[in-house]
C-alpha cells in the first residue's frame, strides 16, 4: 500500500491509484470535466488540479499516481482560483447557448459553472467558429461546442476501435472531427453514437427527429404505430429523473398512448420473430454446411462496421434483418392487410437505445413492405423529451398493456436488450427445437454480463455448439481477427456493437457508464423473470403469424420481408 | 571496427593528410580551403563562391594541390560567406565569387594575402589575418563545435583524425556500462535542451528501469526561431551526435536510437543519413562494434515542423508515427518513451558533448563552467548586435562579454536594452543585468532560461510590448491545443497584448496578464504551456512602465506600434 496524505488525512491505497481515486476515501470530490474512468484518462481540461508539496505546477489528479509521503491539498484558494480560471478560459470559447441547447440541464460543462460560481467571463476574444455537421443520419457535430476533451475520440479509437474522429489543427484552432474534416457520413463511422453518450457538452448529439413524429401523429391521415426496443423500458426512468435500474414498460406504454400513438407494438415481438429466423439459419448452416460462424446480424452499427473493417466475412453475418426492421415491413404488410389499413397510411416509428437504428432505417434495401419499412427512429433520449414536451409525468402513470398482436412477447425478446440476450434467447429455442425436450434451466448464465468477450460450449442434443459473445467493437475485432485467421472455431457468435449491448447503446440516458449499465442488465434479466413467456417459440403471436402469413421460418416469405444483404464499403484510403 | 588498433591506423594515416590544416605545409598541396558550408553562408551564396574557386583553381591547373571543403557552421554569419585558407589559417569574409580568382592567383599561388577579405576588429584599422587571433574567436571555448572549422562532415576520416570514435572504443573496450553513467554524472553535465537536467540521471534512471529493448534518441527538433545551434552540429559534425549515442546505448542497455530531426533541415538530414551509412561501413554501427559484442545501430525520424514536437514526450509520440502531442508525465520517459520502452532522450548538444567527457575525462571536461554549470554552451547570436551567428562559450561567461566582446556590441551607435534568451520560453533581462554570468540557475533567477541557446540582443528602439507580442503570437500559433490553458489562455493574453498594441489596452489589462501568466504556467501540460507566459512575465517584470505608457498614454516610445484611431 502507498501511504500518503490528502487534505491533512492520511490515506493508504493501492500502487497505481491516481490522486483523484485516492481523494474520494477523504470524501473531498475533485471536479473532473475531460475524465472519464477507464475510458479517457488524458489530463487535458486541466479542471482536476491540486497541490502537491514540492512539485512547481498544479498536478492533474486525473492522471497522476500516488507516491509514498505525497502531501496533496484538493482545495486551496490557490487550486480552486486556477480551477476557476481554466474554467472561465473553456467558457470564453464556447457559444453559451444553454437555453437552446440539447444537453441544456444535462451538461457537464454547465454543472461545473454552476458549481464554481461562474458569474462572468472577462475574455471577450476570439470564439471558434465552425458550420455544423448534420451530413449523418444519426450524429449531429456541433464543433463551437466542443472543449475538446477527447473523450470522443478515445471511445471511438479505443473502445470502438472505428476511429472516425481525431485531433486536427493546433492552438487556438484545434478542431475534433473526422480527418481532414471530412464530413461524418463520409467516414467509417458506424453511427454507434458511442461519442454522444461520453460527450460532456451539447457538441455531439443525436439528431434530433422528433419534430418528424410530432408531426406525423398530428396528420389526421396517419396511422401512426409504435415500437419500443427491449432495452428502453429499463432505460426511459433515467430520462424521466427515476433511478437507474428502474423497470417503466406499463408506463411508457401509457405515455404513448397519451402522446397520441394509434398502436403501441413491441420490437420484442420482432425479436422473438427474429430468433425463429435466425436460429433455423444457425440450424440450416450447421447442417447444411453453410458459412460458419454464423455471426448474429441485430446491431446495424456491428453491421456497418462490419461493411467496413471485414468485408470479408459477410457471408458469416446472418441475413436475419435487425429486430426493428424485421418489424417495420410486418406492420406494412401482416398488420395492414389484418386491420384493412392502406400502408401507405401507416407511420412506423421506432423508439430504440440506439443512434445507428437511424441509419439502419434509411438504407435502401429496408422498403421490402413496398415503402420505408420504418419511416422514422428514435432514441431513448428523445422518446424522453417528448415526455416532458407533453408534460407527461410518465413514471407516475398506471401501468398499460401492449396492443395485440404485434405487442405480444416473451422474456427471450426482451434480453435482447443486454449483451448476450440474443444468443441466450437463440438457444432456448434452438435447444427445444433440436431436442424436441423441454429446456430445464432456461437462464443460460454463462451468456451473461458485461465481459467484453464471453464464450461457451453449450449441448444441444448430439451437437456441442461453441459460441462467443462479445459487446463493443474492439471486443468483436478480437474475436473476428481470429475468425478471419482461421483460429477460431465458433458456431455461433453474438455482436453487439455497444458496451454492454444495447442497454448502453448510444441513444441511452446519459449518463450511460459501467454502473449504470449493469444497472439496467439487471432490470433486463428480472423483466424476463416477470414474463410468463420466455421462450420465443412459445409466443403465440408468433406461432399466429406463421400459420397466417408468413408459413414457416425461412419460407419465401420470409426472406423477402425478413431478410436482407450487405453492401462491402472498405475503408476510405 | 575491429579494435581500438584499427581506429588508430585510420586516425594516423588520415591525420597526416589533414596536417595543412594544423598550419603544417604540405609537400603535395599547396592549400585547404575551408568554407563554410552552413545555412547561413549557403543563403549568402557561397556555393557560388566555391563554384568560382574550383574554376579560378582550374584555370591556373592546380585543381589536384588544393582542396575545398564545404564545412559545417563557422559562427559568424553576418560576415558570410567566410573561409578559412590553411596552412597559414587565414579568415575571409564576405567573399564573392569574382574575389575567386584573386584568392588562388594571388594568395594560394603567390602568398600574398588578401587584406580587404580580411576580419577588422572593431575601432581597429589593422585587419587580423589569422583566424585564431580573431578577437570573436579568441573568447570562445570550442567544445561541441570543435571540429566545424576543421572537418569535412562528410568524411569520417576527418572525423576519425580529430579523434572522433575514440571515445566509444574507450567506453566499449575499457569501461563498464556503469562506469560510462558515473563518468557522465560526474561530468556535471546538464540537457542542453533548456530544461538543464542532469544527464548522468537520466541516464541512471533508464539504466535501472525495467523493460526491454531500450531505445537511445536524440532530440533534433530545434525550434525555437532565430535558434540553430542544433542544426550547426547536425550539419557540421554529425558523427559526434552517432558516437554519442552509441556511448549512451552501451551504457544503458540500449541496441536502437532513433534521431528526430525536422523536416525543414534537409541538409542535416542528407549529412546525417550520409554520416549513418558510412558509420555502418566502417562498423561502427551494426553488430559486434569493437569486437566488445556490443550492437547498436541508429534511424533517422524526420518531423513534419511542430514546434511542440521538441517537448519531449510529444517528440516520442511523433516517433511512433502520432500526432505530436505531449502526454503527462509520469510515466517518465526513462520508464516509458519510445513504444512504451525505457528511453534516454537527449539534446543534439548534450549529445555532442559525449564523448569528450569520455575521451578527456569527468574532471577536465567539468574544469570549464561553473559550479553548476558545467561545460560550455553554444548560442545563436541575433538581433541588434554586430556579429550574429553561432558561437560557444564556457558556462559563467557574462551577458556583458557576450554582447561586447563575442558580440562585437550594439549597432550604430544604440543603446542596449536588453537581451532574451531561450526563445518562446524565456525571458528578457535587462541592462542592469548584464553582468550576470550565463548559467542555468542564474538565468532561471531573472525570470529568464538558459532555453537551448537563443539569443537576441535588444536595443533602445524595440518596443517591449512588441517583443513579447511578437514571442506570444509564435506559441499561439505552436501549441498542440491539447490542454485549455495552453489552447485558450495564450490566445486569450496575445489579444489583450494586440489591444495594448493598438492602443485599445485597459486598466486592469495588466493585472489580468499577470493572472493568466501565472496561472498558465501553474496549470499547462508541458514545458511548452508552462513556460510560454514568460516573455510576458518578464517584460512585465523589468518594463511595466512601457505597458503602462501603451495603455495609459496611448504611446510607444519606441515608434513601434501602431496605434488606431
Amino acid at each position: 500500500m502507498i501511504n500518503l496524505t490528502i487534505d491533512n488525512q492520511k490515506v493508504a491505497v493501492e500502487p497505481g491509484t491516481t490522486i483523484l481515486e485516492a481523494a474520494k476515501n477523504t470524501g473531498a470530490k475533485i471536479p473532473t470535466l475531460c475524465y472519464l474512468k477507464d475510458i479517457n484518462v488524458v489530463g487535458a481540461c486541466r479542471i482536476c488540479l491540486v497541490e502537491v508539496e514540492g512539485a512547481k505546477t498544479f498536478i492533474p489528479s486525473c492522471v497522476t499516481p500516488v507516491a509514498e509521503g505525497m502531501v496533496v491539498r484538493t482545495n486551496t484558494p490557490a487550486v480552486i482560483k486556477a480551477r476557476k480560471l481554466v474554467l472561465e478560459l473553456i467558457l470564453s470559447d464556447h457559444p453559451m447557448e444553454c437555453l437552446t441547447c440539447l444537453r441544456n440541464q444535462n451538461c457537464e460543462l454547465q454543472d461545473l459553472a454552476r458549481e464554481f460560481g461562474i458569474t462572468e467571463v472577462r475574455f471577450d476574444g476570439a470564439k471558434s467558429e465552425y458550420p455544423i455537421d448534420d451530413s449523418s443520419p444519426a450524429i449531429t457535430r456541433d464543433p463551437r461546442k466542443c472543449i475538446l476533451c477527447r473523450r470522443c475520440i478515445s471511445v471511438c479509437t479505443n473502445v470502438q476501435t472505428v476511429t472516425a474522429l481525431c485531433a486536427e489543427n493546433r492552438g487556438f484552432e484545434t478542431l475534433i472531427a473526422p480527418a481532414f474534416n471530412e464530413k461524418l457520413a463520409n467516414m467509417e463511422c458506424v453511427q454507434c453514437g458511442q461519442c454522444t453518450l461520453v460527450c460532456p457538452t451539447g457538441a455531439i448529439v443525436e439528431r434530433d427527429d422528433t419534430a418528424k413524429v410530432w408531426a406525423a401523429i398530428a396528420d389526421p391521415k396517419k396511422h401512426v404505430v409504435v415500437q419500443t426496443a427491449p432495452a428502453t423500458r429499463v432505460q426511459l426512468g433515467e430520462a424521466l429523473g427515476a433511478e437507474p435500474g428502474s423497470i417503466v414498460t406499463g408506463q411508457m406504454v401509457a405515455g404513448l398512448r397519451r402522446l397520441g400513438f394509434d398502436k403501441v407494438f413491441d420490437t420484442d415481438f420482432a425479436a422473438d420473430l427474429t430468433i425463429m429466423e435466425e436460429g433455423n439459419e444457425l440450424l440450416q448452416r450447421i447442417t447444411t454446411g453453410g458459412t460458419l460462424p454464423m455471426i448474429t446480424s441485430c446491431s446495424p452499427g456491428w453491421i456497418k462496421f462490419c461493411e467496413h473493417f471485414y468485408p470479408d466475412l459477410l457471408d458469416n453475418l446472418s441475413t436475419c434483418k435487425s429486430p426493428q426492421q424485421m418489424f417495420g415491413p410486418l406492420v406494412k404488410t401482416y398488420y395492414a392487410q389484418k386491420e384493412g389499413i392502406d400502408p401507405a397510411d401507416i407511420y412506423c416509428v421506432s423508439i430504440m437505445p440506439c443512434t445507428a437504428k437511424k441509419y439502419e432505417c434509411q438504407r435502401p434495401e429496408m422498403n421490402s413492405s413496398g415503402y420505408q419499412d420504418v419511416d422514422v427512429s428514435l432514441t431513448t433520449r428523445e422518446l424522453g423529451r417528448m415526455f416532458r414536451q407533453a408534460g407527461l409525468d410518465v413514471t407516475n402513470l398506471p401501468d398499460e398493456k401492449y396492443d395485440e398482436p404485434l405487442g405480444i412477447s416473451t422474456g427471450a425478446g426482451e434480453i435482447f436488450g443486454a449483451s448476450g440476450g440474443v444468443m441466450e434467447a437463440a438457444l432456448r429455442t434452438v435447444y427445444e427445437v433440436v431436442t424436441g425436450e423441454t429446456l430445464e434451466n432456461i437462464d443460460f448464465e454463462v451468456c451473461r454480463g458485461i465481459t467484453g468477450v464471453k464464450e461457451a460450449t453449450v449441448q444441444v442434443g448430439d451437437l456441442s455448439v461453441k459460441v462467443a459473445i462479445t459487446n463493443g467493437l474492439g471486443n468483436a475485432r478480437k474475436v473476428l481477427d481470429k475468425v478471419r485467421s482461421g483460429e477460431a472455431d465458433y458456431h455461433f457468435i453474438e455482436v453487439m456493437a455497444c458496451p454492454g449491448g444495447c442497454i448502453g447503446g448510444g441513444g441511452s440516458p446519459i449518463p450511460t457508464n459501467t454502473e449504470v449499465r449493469l444497472k439496467r442488465i439487471e432490470a433486463t434479466y428480472t423483466e424476463d423473470e416477470r414474463m410468463t413467456l420466455r421462450k420465443s417459440h412459445e409466443n403465440p403471436a408468433i406461432i399466429a403469424l406463421y400459420d397466417e402469413f408468413l408459413g414457416k421460418p425461412l419460407g419465401h416469405k420470409s426472406h423477402e420481408l425478413l431478410h436482407t444483404k450487405y453492401t462491402p464499403r472498405g475503408v476510405n484510403k | 571496427m575491429k579494435s581500438l588498433e584499427e581506429l588508430a591506423k585510420i586516425r594516423e594515416s588520415r591525420r597526416e593528410a589533414l596536417k595543412i590544416r594544423q598550419g603544417v605545409p604540405s609537400k603535395t598541396e599547396k592549400a585547404h580551403i575551408m568554407m563554410c558550408g552552413g545555412a547561413g553562408c549557403i543563403s549568402s551564396k557561397c556555393l557560388d563562391v566555391v563554384e568560382a574557386m574550383k574554376k579560378a583553381l582550374n584555370k591556373n591547373g592546380i585543381a589536384d594541390q588544393v582542396q575545398i571543403v564545404l564545412t559545417g557552421c563557422m559562427g559568424p554569419c553576418d560576415m558570410g560567406p567566410v573561409a578559412i585558407i590553411y596552412p597559414d589559417a587565414t579568415f575571409y569574409r564576405r567573399l564573392k565569387p569574382k574575389d575567386a580568382e584573386t584568392i588562388v592567383e594571388e594568395h594560394i599561388m603567390k602568398g600574398n594575402k588578401i587584406r580587404r577579405l580580411m576580419y577588422r576588429a572593431p575601432g581597429s584599422k589593422e585587419p587580423t589575418p589569422k583566424v585564431d587571433d580573431i578577437d570573436l574567436f579568441a573568447k570562445q571555448k570550442k567544445v561541441v563545435l570543435r571540429n566545424n572549422f576543421y572537418i569535412d562532415p562528410t568524411s569520417i576520416e576527418d572525423y576519425i583524425a580529430n579523434d572522433g570514435y575514440v571515445a566509444l572504443g574507450k567506453a566499449l573496450t575499457e569501461m563498464k556500462p556503469e562506469d560510462i553513467i558515473e563518468e557522465v554524472k560526474k561530468s556535471g553535465l546538464r540537457g542542453r535542451g533548456g530544461a538543464g537536467f542532469s544527464t548522468g540521471m537520466k541516464w541512471t534512471f533508464t539504466a535501472a528501469a525495467k523493460g526491454t529493448p531500450k531505445y537511445v534518441v536524440c532530440n533534433g527538433d530545434e525550434g525555437d526561431p532565430g535558434a540553430f545551434m542544433d542544426r550547426s552540429v547536425l550539419e557540421g559534425d554529425p558523427h559526434s551526435i552517432i558516437e554519442g549515442m552509441a556511448i549512451c546505448g552501451r551504457a544503458i542497455g540500449a541496441e536502437h536510437g532513433y534521431i528526430y530531426v525536422r523536416a525543414e533541415y534537409p541538409l542535416a538530414i542528407e549529412r546525417l543519413d550520409l554520416a549513418l551509412q558510412k558509420a555502418r561501413e566502417n562498423g561502427l554501427l551494426g553488430q559486434n562494434i569493437f569486437s566488445s559484442g556490443f550492437n547498436f545501430d541508429i534511424e533517422i525520424r524526420i518531423g513534419a515542423g511542430a514546434f511542440v514536437c521538441g517537448e519531449e514526450t510529444a517528440l516520442l509520440t511523433s516517433i511512433e508515427g502520432k500526432r505530436g502531442e505531449p502526454r503527462p508525465r509520469p510515466p517518465f520517459p526513462a520508464n516509458e518513451g519510445v513504444w512504451g520502452k525505457p528511453t534516454v532522450l537527449n539534446n543534439v548538444e548534450t549529445w555532442a558533448n559525449i564523448p569528450e567527457i569520455i575521451r578527456k575525462g569527468a574532471e577536465a571536461y567539468s574544469s570549464v563552467g561553473t559550479e553548476k554549470s558545467k561545460g560550455t554552451k553554444v548560442f545563436a547570436l541575433a538581433g541588434r548586435i554586430n556579429n550574429t551567428g553561432i558561437i560557444e562559450v564556457p558556462m559563467g561567461t557574462t551577458l556583458r562579454e557576450i554582447v561586447y566582446e563575442i558580440g562585437g556590441g550594439i549597432p550604430r551607435k544604440k543603446a542596449f536594452k536588453a537581451v532574451q534568451t531561450g526563445g518562446p520560453s524565456g525571458g528578457c533581462i535587462p541592462a542592469e543585468h548584464l553582468d550576470t554570468p550565463v548559467d542555468y540557475d542564474s538565468l532561471g533567477a531573472l525570470g529568464a532560461i538558459m532555453g537551448s541557446g537563443g539569443m537576441i540582443v535588444l536595443d533602445e528602439d524595440t518596443c517591449m510590448v512588441d517583443i513579447a507580442k511578437f514571442f506570444l503570437d509564435f506559441v499561439v500559433d505552436e501549441s498542440c491545443g491539447k490542454c485549455s490553458p495552453c489552447r485558450i489562455g495564450t490566445k486569450r493574453m496575445y489579444e489583450i497584448l494586440d489591444n495594448i498594441s493598438k492602443g485599445k489596452g485597459k486598466e486592469g489589462d495588466i493585472e489580468l496578464l499577470e493572472e493568466l501568466a501565472t496561472t498558465i504556467k501553474a496549470t499547462a501540460l508541458c514545458g511548452l504551456g508552462q513556460t510560454a507566459p514568460n516573455p510576458v512575465l518578464s517584460t512585465i517584470r523589468y518594463f511595466r512602465h512601457e505597458y503602462e505608457e501603451h495603455i495609459r498614454d496611448r504611446k510607444c516610445t519606441c515608434n513601434v506600434c501602431e496605434f488606431e484611431e
